[in-house]
């Protein structure tokens, strides 16, 4: 075994510890909310008799360590268990919401990463010029306003006022692939413009930072052109932030998204979770969290893997 | 001087707000006129074709298509023609009229009642209705372990008999007058006799389920075979589920759907103006209510309740949280709708001397009343508590509001505080409404108010089959809940919808938001 999958190995193995400490607090979270799925599903309407049916019906009857333990043992063997609230099977409700919000998120990606990078090569190129402040501002502003604010401008705008775009993506399956990237394209410019800065400064940030020491001094001194120095010298060198950040922000594409759904009305796993949370449906709530701490997990190990495939002196290092 | 308000409103001297304002204002019931409505959705003769398109808050991704656990506004939708139906359809003037039952007749004391089934009539798998399957629909909601929502109402129902494949009989615990109105609930359809998974959504509606994502989306297409030959004109239904105001009315502005329930009414007269937009205003279908515990000091005393229910300025409440789209309530819980609405009371106004006089008489001056609230009870209801504080500071009485959080608001406040916010969707009956919340055993008492001679008179009504009668009972009732009950009720929200022009329909219900839920089987489009 080479002494990266060692360390891949022992990350797994740490991360699925984190989760099943993630699934308990997850529990204990949804436990200590008010009210349960009884008196979520009857509302106003319940009564003592009709509470008292749905606790047993639903088995929330039991303490709440043999319900966690029932569910555990589930999962071990596979099964995300049924829905509290409408006995369907969780597996079926979550798939599909899943797939679209990677769709969304890989959209996003497709477009808001290489952009970030190349806008922020450029300002690291052109660093202190006019069009480095142009970039700074701009990508500043686009950040500094909530998500939910840039998706009802973008709809005032694209969708109301011109009317050339889709102001709701609700996509579903019975439309093309070319339907459905219509569908989002307001979606993604949105998400794209909450995390291009954040990838652009620091791609401009780590290659200034490089730019400064001395093999790029003497680079220089050898004449090397400009872009030359970035692109063969700088780049590699400050590869490591940057995928950190890039990863970073995929990982907030997938999980953090909600309000972006809600307001494009597309139909993803945000909504799913918020609509179980608001329902105590526990076995809902722990498999989106789940999915949620899996991807968290799984990126994270990827950035740290790839920075150390991508810097000569940690591969070393590791060797 | 109705008359008069309704001939400008006609001739277009005043708008439809301000006509609800100055009918309100002197205290006439502002009910629109049926024919006013009409004036952009008017049109003779339903066509058939096309795609309806609805873009609907009111359905989550934990909804189940069990009837038994409908309480959100999509699912319940399905059962009124969609893709079920009930014996039995509430019209627009709050009439019970025939659905899946063609006829019914109670036999004299109202304890029996014999329903005579439609012939012809199947579900989407082709299997005709007969009486089992309206017996095992009924039967159901009964069960204990079910937890049905409408448990309470189908429990008096002690005998379910069969007479032929087209006859059912029921007989009841005791009289009701209404038994009709009760199985025109949402969550009363006919299904299949034994069906375990309800989720396909078989039924006998005029559309039947292709594709179902609970919370996201639905699509149906017209069932063939449906018995109703008037009703169900589109081809196809999509309904689309959007929580979000502002993604609804884009939907509608953009024309990617063609319907959208409850718009913003802070900012519904601007859809309004938008010549391709109508809006559908129906009045009074939801009660705002402040119920105050009458078991438990300082409630507990008449007067103080009275001082209350005069120091509410209930025009302002009416203008500043409803918009204008709704109606002062009187402190009783019928809406102008109902049948049976003593629309003759005088409308309870703002008083702050009397409010004082009664407060005095209380012995309570200098008293503090605390107003549990949160926008979990309806939309604003933090808004008119404080609004609320600033009218009764003017009468010398002291509100104090105490904002709770919108999680758990049902379980922890509401019935538990001894003065709350709240809200109630208007029932077709009083008995209904009366028997739900009114009366001394109901369970969503939420004002521990017990009354003997309302009590007395809600038994007597349920058996009285001459309507002039039960009329003047009704209207006794409402005074005495007016007057003496536990609940203030300063406004009475209407329905609102909005729709693209292209959709047309005849006078909408009240009942409900929608046309009463039916609009997917009683709209149709113009061409």
């Amino acid at each position: 075994m080479t002494p990266l999958s060692q360390m891949v190995t022992k990350r797994l193995t740490a991360g699925v510890l984190t989760i099943a400490v993630v699934s308990i607090i997850i529990f204990i979270g949804v436990e200590a909310l008010p009210g349960d799925p009884a008196t979520a599903i009857l509302g106003q309407q319940a009564t003592p008799e009709n509470l008292a049916a749905l606790r047993k019906e639903l088995k929330l009857d039991l303490p709440p360590h043999v319900r966690y333990f029932s569910w555990l043992s589930d999962v071990a063997h596979g099964d995300l268990g049924r829905s509290l609230t409408n006995q369907r099977p969780v597996a079926e409700m979550i798939g599909w919401r899943f797939w679209n919000t990677l769709f969304l998120a890989a959209a996003a990606a497709a477009v808001a990463v290489p952009l970030a990078i190349m806008l922020g090569m450029l300002a690291a190129l052109y660093h202190d010029s006019w069009l480095d402040r142009l970039l700074s501002i701009s990508s500043l502003s686009a950040i500094s306003f909530p998500e939910f604010f840039v998706g009802y401008i973008l709809i005032a705008v694209f969708a109301v006022k011109i009317g050339i775009l889709p102001g709701v993506a609700s996509i579903h399956p019975g439309m093309t692939l070319s339907q459905k990237l219509v569908s989002i394209i307001l979606p993604t410019i949105t998400l794209m413009l909450v995390v291009l800065a954040h990838m652009m400064r620091m791609t401009r940030a780590a290659i200034i930072g490089i730019l400064t020491s001395p093999y790029i001094e003497m680079a220089k001194l050898k004449g090397i052109r400009q872009g030359r120095i970035i692109y063969h010298h700088a780049i590699p060198n400050a590869l490591a932030p940057i995928i950190n950040v890039v990863i970073m922000d995929l990982a907030w594409l997938v999980v953090g998204v909600v309000v972006v759904e809600v307001v494009f009305v597309y139909p993803g796993l945000g909504q799913l979770l918020v609509d179980a949370v608001s329902k105590r449906d526990l076995p809902v709530v722990q498999a989106s969290g789940l999915i949620f701490a899996c991807t968290y997990i799984l990126l994270n190990l990827t950035a740290d893997v790839l920075a150390i495939l991508t810097n000569p002196k940690l591969r070393s290092a590791v060797r | 001087m109705i008359k008069k308000l309704e001939e400008k409103l006609e001739h277009g001297k005043i708008s439809r707000r301000k006509f609800l304002a100055l009918s309100a204002a002197i205290g006439a019931s502002a009910v629109l006129p049926g024919s006013l409505f009409q004036s952009k959705a008017f049109a003779a003769t339903p066509k058939q074709g096309g795609r309806l398109r609805l873009g609907l808050q009111g359905g989550s991704t934990s909804d189940s298509m069990d009837p038994a656990k409908f309480n959100d506004v999509f699912v319940q939708m399905t059962s009124m023609g969609f893709l079920r139906n009930p014996l039995v359809e509430i019209d627009h003037k709050g009439n019970a009229i025939p659905d899946l039952a063609e006829s019914w007749e109670a036999q004299p004391g109202a304890k029996v009642w014999v329903f005579n089934l439609r012939k012809g009539a199947e579900f989407h798998n082709g299997k005709s209705v007969d009486a089992d399957d309206v017996i095992f629909s009924i039967q159901r909601h009964q069960n204990p372990e079910l937890a049905s929502q409408i448990k309470t109402l189908m429990q008096p129902i002690q005998v379910f008999k069969k007479d032929g494949p087209h006859r059912v009989i029921f007989e009841l615990a005791g009289p009701n007058a209404d038994f009709p109105y009760l199985l025109a609930d949402t969550r009363a359809p006919i299904v299949p006799a034994g069906t375990t998974n309800f989720e396909a959504g078989m039924g006998t509606g005029g559309y039947q389920l292709v594709e179902y994502q609970p919370g996201v989306r639905a699509f149906a297409k017209r069932f063939p075979n449906y018995f109703k030959k008037n009703r169900a004109h589109f081809n196809e239904v999509e309904v689309t589920i959007m929580g979000d105001v502002n993604a609804r009315t884009t939907a509608l502005k953009t024309n990617q759907v063609d319907v959208i329930n409850r718009p913003d009414r802070k900012t519904a007269h601007l859809l309004a103006t938008d010549k391709n937009i109508q809006l559908i205003n129906v009045p009074g279908g939801i009660l705002y209510t402040f119920p105050m515990l009458c078991e438990t000091p300082p409630f507990d005393n008449v007067d103080v309740r009275l001082a209350l229910k005069y120091s509410v300025d209930r025009e302002d409440m009416l203008k500043t949280i409803l918009r204008g789209y709704g109606v002062l309530g009187n402190d009783h819980p019928i809406a102008p709708t109902v049948k049976y609405c003593a629309t003759g009371l005088p409308q309870r106004a703002y008083d702050p001397d009397k409010a004082r006089f009664h407060l005095k008489k209380a012995g309570m001056e200098g008293q503090t009343f605390k107003l549990h609230t949160s926008d979990a009870a309806f939309a604003g209801a933090v808004d008119a508590a404080l609004l609320w504080q600033q009218h009764a500071q003017k009468a010398g009485i002291k509100v104090e509001v105490v904002r709770e959080p919108v999680d758990g608001y049902w379980d922890n406040v509401w019935k538990k505080k001894p003065w709350s916010a709240c809200f109630w969707n208007a029932r077709v009956t009083c008995d209904w409404m009366f028997t739900m919340a009114y009366a001394a055993d109901a369970s969503a008492n939420d004002m521990q108010w017990k009354n003997p001679r309302f009590n007395e008179l809600l038994v007597a009504a349920r058996g009285e089959l001459d309507d002039k009668k039960r009329g003047e009972i009704y209207k006794d009732m409402q005074s005495i809940v007016r007057d003496e009950g536990g609940v203030v009720i300063p406004m009475i929200a209407n329905m609102v919808d909005a729709a693209n022009t292209k959709v047309k329909f005849e006078t909408p219900a009240g009942n409900q938001e929608l046309d009463g839920m039916r609009a997917i089987e009683r709209w149709w489009f113009d061409a």
